[in-house]
């Protein structure tokens, strides 16, 4: 996968941020709006690939490698069953929550629903990642 | 024959989501409920809403269904993410080794 | 007969037709756009039915990955059915 014309990788740079910014958006408010760590996770991973898609996968390995986006998933998922362990170590079953609630509407409310919520959009876009490399290097050799 | 095969599946699908929204059989968008004998019972859906905010402390009632209330059912659609990207991952390398 | 009941009904049956061409076009390129679009109809359905969160989902999922994907695919693999 080469890269694409100037034209792309220029609207890609430039719509990049925005787009990760709207994920990131998304995940992090999962708990007042509607969204979550699911489509976030999609939205950030979108960005990340299009990117892929525009610079060519040499260059993006070395800004996110594959084992990077393969540590990222594990530690996602780690992070969850840690957040759940906690409160069987201290409440009374798996996944209850621990941390105080806080006030209603605010960012720093609902107790662990958010740290949840961001372990599953940074698993989600590694896992994303993860494919979309899986696929583009199982075809390598054929162009060259 | 597979592309007989779908075209059935799609218009038999597309067939039965006219006719359950346009006879009002199951009217379209309306609140869950589950029936017992003669009335509907929709209680457990308005708990849900009506004690979500206290109790999970969330805004958004879908996030704290599910990672409230329904904890274990999200740790498990995670689980299963991860189980197809390592699947994807190892099909791909065996393939990309083959060749 | 609600002004809203005739546009999802619409909207229904175009998602349908969507459906029905993507199935019947022999271009699988084509396809594979024609399949966005009924991507994004159902969103919209998703939307009038108050389910946001699953509108959110369904746009980026259906419309952004699967259809990036698809093409990777397709670039791999023949594109003519």
């Amino acid at each position: 996968m080469a890269g694409m014309t100037v034209i792309v990788r220029t609207i890609a740079r430039l719509l990049f941020p925005f787009t990760f910014l709207f994920g990131a958006y998304i995940v992090i408010h999962g708990h007042l709006t509607p969204g979550g760590g699911f489509p976030g996770g999609v939205i950030i991973a979108a960005s990340i690939v299009m990117l892929i898609l525009a610079y060519g996968i040499e260059r993006a390995q070395k800004k996110v490698g594959f084992l990077h986006a393969e540590v990222l998933e594990s530690v996602g998922g780690i992070a969850i069953v840690i957040l759940g362990l906690f409160g069987l170590l201290l409440g009374i079953s798996f996944l209850q929550n621990v941390f105080p609630l806080g006030e209603l509407g605010q960012l720093f409310s609902a107790g662990n629903l958010p740290l949840l919520y961001l372990g599953v959009g940074v698993k989600v876009t590694a896992g994303i990642i993860l494919i979309f490399y899986a696929m583009l290097f199982a075809f390598r050799g054929e162009e060259e | 024959m597979q592309r007989a095969l779908a075209l059935g599946m799609v218009v038999a699908i597309g067939v039965l989501l006219v006719f359950t929204v346009s006879t009002n059989l199951l009217p379209f968008g309306s609140f869950p409920s589950r029936q017992i004998g003669e009335n509907f019972d929709n209680s457990i859906g308005q708990q849900i809403l009506e004690n979500a905010p206290q109790q999970t402390g969330a805004a958004n009632v879908v996030t704290s269904v599910v990672w409230g209330y329904r904890g274990y059912d999200t740790l498990g659609e995670v689980t299963v993410l991860f189980a197809a990207v390592v699947s994807v991952v190892m099909i791909f390398r065996a393939f990309g080794r083959r060749e | 007969m609600s002004l809203e009941f005739l546009i999802q009904n619409a909207l229904l049956v175009f998602l349908f037709v969507l459906c029905l061409i993507a199935i019947e076009l022999k271009d699988l390129l084509y396809s594979v756009i024609v399949l966005a679009g009924a991507s994004i109809t159902l969103t919209v359905v998703f939307f009038m039915l108050q389910a946001p969160d699953i509108a959110i989902t369904q746009a980026a999922v259906g419309a952004g990955v699967t259809t990036v994907l698809f093409v990777i695919a397709i670039s791999r693999t023949r594109r003519r059915e």
